[in-house]
């Protein structure tokens, strides 16, 4: 994905093109530091939260990418990671939690019941956590594999680099429960 | 009540009459906390109003899902509550609606840390409706994978006791021995965790040639890391003050809320399904089940390091006991046709239809089958009416007792101390609710 500022106007001022040229410097500076620190606030629920374990520990080491400090406190993460099934009762307990955090913010959903609510197709599970909040990342596997969770992470830090990163954003941030983005 | 009024509910009318739900007070027993006595009035603390505090349901000492409500005087609990329900996936209600067959995936996910243990108490009540007897080697590798789960179910309890009361390096020490054992799982059924293996009739898959000397590899670094576990913990100064005698439970209390397993064994009673009503080759194996004598999360925690010694036992009793044979009845009523014949021949490609399309045929009736999972009695309750799928399948999961066991036994200890026995009781989201 390229950042909005690549696309510059083909006129441009001296001035716009010096500060054009200091955005982009930022953006990619910040998007470099916050890919390579990101302070997880792990959902765990169910099954997934085994894998977790294993990803979070010694032999896979989620470490490695600056990711290995778990915040339970959604005000001081910055990813949300929902591992494992979300049901009715549950959801809107996630959104207060994802509506907690501070932007930025990105989430993970981690194995398929949080993707798409897998083979608990029924009454009680929702499916998917998209239908509350907006997800950056699927990692599918019921529940995947350490290897594929690190692939979603680096997908994840991929895609934060490629983003615009601003050092102050004045403009008032939609939330969901404005936005619109609510499932009726 | 304290609690009452904060959207947990009211008395329920339709309880027994006499019972804690009908509103009578509960009964005292002699494992209860009381708040320490203080010498003079100058060290009472102040009289303070109390404080309601909402423990989960994201929480993580509440393990993901429950959802606690605590009234606290000070940091005593005076009252708690228990809000579950957070992971209910509609288990019974899903089973229903598929083949016996394809309901192992969905046990699988009951316990997630030990999933081939359900795996094998769902396919004993269907063997009990069929009247299946199964083959010897199949019978073996059922209680060998099932052994290796319980040691693993064992290592995350007290991993993640350790890391709860500060010792981050239990916890390292634990996942690493699961991980290995985790290997060899994959090795023999595909998957990590959630394994999928037994089948109605056998297990999936033979061994690999190789497996067995693997395995022993394994359960030797394994028993390594445990023993390392051992040091770090049991003597340990804090780790002790801080399991001894909290979350106590007598005797006579646990048998009342209906405990089994390791957390009834802690307290004195030396119930083991495996001994008292042995199922596959149980009764062929050598092992002690370890019985303590407080009931306090101590004796729980002593109760899971040493089954892990005996699991370890079986585990090696079965690779050498076990026999090259057959891995599933050679019958096409209930086991799928090796692929040749479906291919091959019109008896095997009809018997593969019709097993894939509408399942095995159990015939009706209702049976209860009950094994002992890594928490304790897991009961499955299968009706069936003839037909391919589950009329009414009901659980009785292990964990449930000592859940609602809870609020009882944490009633005047400290707020710190729900900690450890909400650890200790090993609370299992998936089988709990369901």
């Amino acid at each position: 994905m390229a950042s909005d500022l690549d696309t510059t106007p083909v006129i441009a001022t001296r001035r716009e093109e010096a500060t054009g040229f200091f955005q982009r410097m930022v953006s990619k500076g910040l998007g470099w530091a916050r890919k390579n620190s990101l302070w997880q606030y792990p959902y765990v629920t169910a099954c997934c939260g085994m894998e977790y374990m294993s990803v979070s520990s010694a032999r896979y080491d989620i470490a490695r990418f600056g990711a290995e400090v778990p915040r339970f406190s959604p005000r001081q993460a910055d990813l949300l990671l929902v591992v494992g099934t979300i049901n009715c009762k549950q959801a809107p307990i996630l959104k207060r939690v994802y509506e907690q955090m501070s932007e930025p913010k990105w989430v993970i959903a981690f194995g398929v019941c949080a993707s798409s609510g897998g083979f608990y197709d029924n009454y009680a599970t929702m499916q998917g956590i998209d239908r509350v909040i907006p997800v950056d990342v699927y990692i599918p596997g019921c529940p995947p594999r350490p290897e594929q969770v690190l692939d979603g992470l680096m997908l994840l830090q991929r895609k934060i680099q490629d983003q615009q990163h601003k050092l102050i954003d004045r403009a008032q941030v939609p939330t969901l429960a404005q936005g619109g983005g609510e499932r009726r | 009540m304290a609690t009452d009024s904060h959207g947990m509910g009211g008395r329920d009318p339709q309880a027994t009459p006499g019972s804690f739900g009908a509103g009578e007070p509960a009964r005292p027993f002699e494992g209860q906390h009381h708040a320490r006595g203080y010498e003079g009035a100058l060290d009472a603390p102040l009289k303070g109003r109390q404080m309601v505090v909402n423990l989960g349901p994201s929480h993580p000492a509440m393990h993901g899902v429950t959802r606690a409500v605590v009234a606290l005087e000070g940091e005593t609990i005076v009252e708690m509550k228990l809000d579950i329900g957070f992971l209910h996936r509609g288990f019974e209600k899903s089973c229903e609606n598929v083949t016996w067959g394809q309901c192992f995936p969905y046990t699988d996910r009951l316990n997630y840390v030990s999933s081939i243990l359900n795996n094998v108490g769902f396919a004993l009540v269907v063997e009990k409706l069929c009247k299946m007897e199964v083959p010897l080697r199949a019978r073996y590798l059922r209680v060998l994978t099932g052994e290796l789960h319980r040691i693993c179910d064992h290592l995350t309890l007290v991993a993640a006791m350790g890391l709860e009361l500060g010792a981050m390096t239990v916890f390292l020490y634990g996942i690493e021995a699961r991980d290995l054992i985790w290997d060899r799982l994959t090795e023999i059924c595909g998957a990590r965790l959630t394994s999928n293996y037994v089948r109605v009739g056998g297990v999936s898959r033979d061994c690999p040639d190789d497996w067995p000397a693997k395995v022993e590899q394994t359960l030797a670094r394994v028993a390594e890391l445990r023993e390392t576990i051992d040091k770090l913990l049991t003597r340990n100064r804090i780790f002790m003050d801080r399991t001894r005698g909290t979350g106590v439970i007598s005797r006579e209390d646990a048998l009342d809320f209906g405990f089994t397993g390791p957390c009834l064994r802690a307290s004195g009673e030396p119930y083991d399904i495996r001994k008292a009503a042995p199922y596959l080759v149980y009764d062929q194996l050598d092992f002690d089940v370890p019985v303590g004598k407080n009931g306090d999360n101590f004796d729980r925690y002593l109760m899971r390091m040493e089954e892990m010694r005996q699991s370890d036992r079986i585990v090696r009793q079965c690779l050498r006991q076990m026999e090259p044979g057959d891995i599933v009845v050679q019958d096409f009523r209930y086991v799928l046709p090796p692929k040749p014949q479906v291919y091959g021949t019109i008896e095997g490609l009809m018997a593969h239809f019709k097993l894939v399309m509408e399942g095995i045929k159990v015939p009706a009736g209702e049976a209860y089958s009950y094994t002992e999972a890594a928490n304790g009695e897991l009961g499955f309750y299968a009706v069936s009416d003839g037909g391919g799928r589950a009329y009414k399948l009901g659980l009785r999961a292990p964990g449930w007792p000592m859940v609602a066991a809870l609020p009882h036994m944490t009633k005047g200890a400290l707020l710190a101390d729900l900690v450890p026995t909400y650890d200790s009781i090993n609370m299992i989201g998936g089988e709990v609710e369901q």
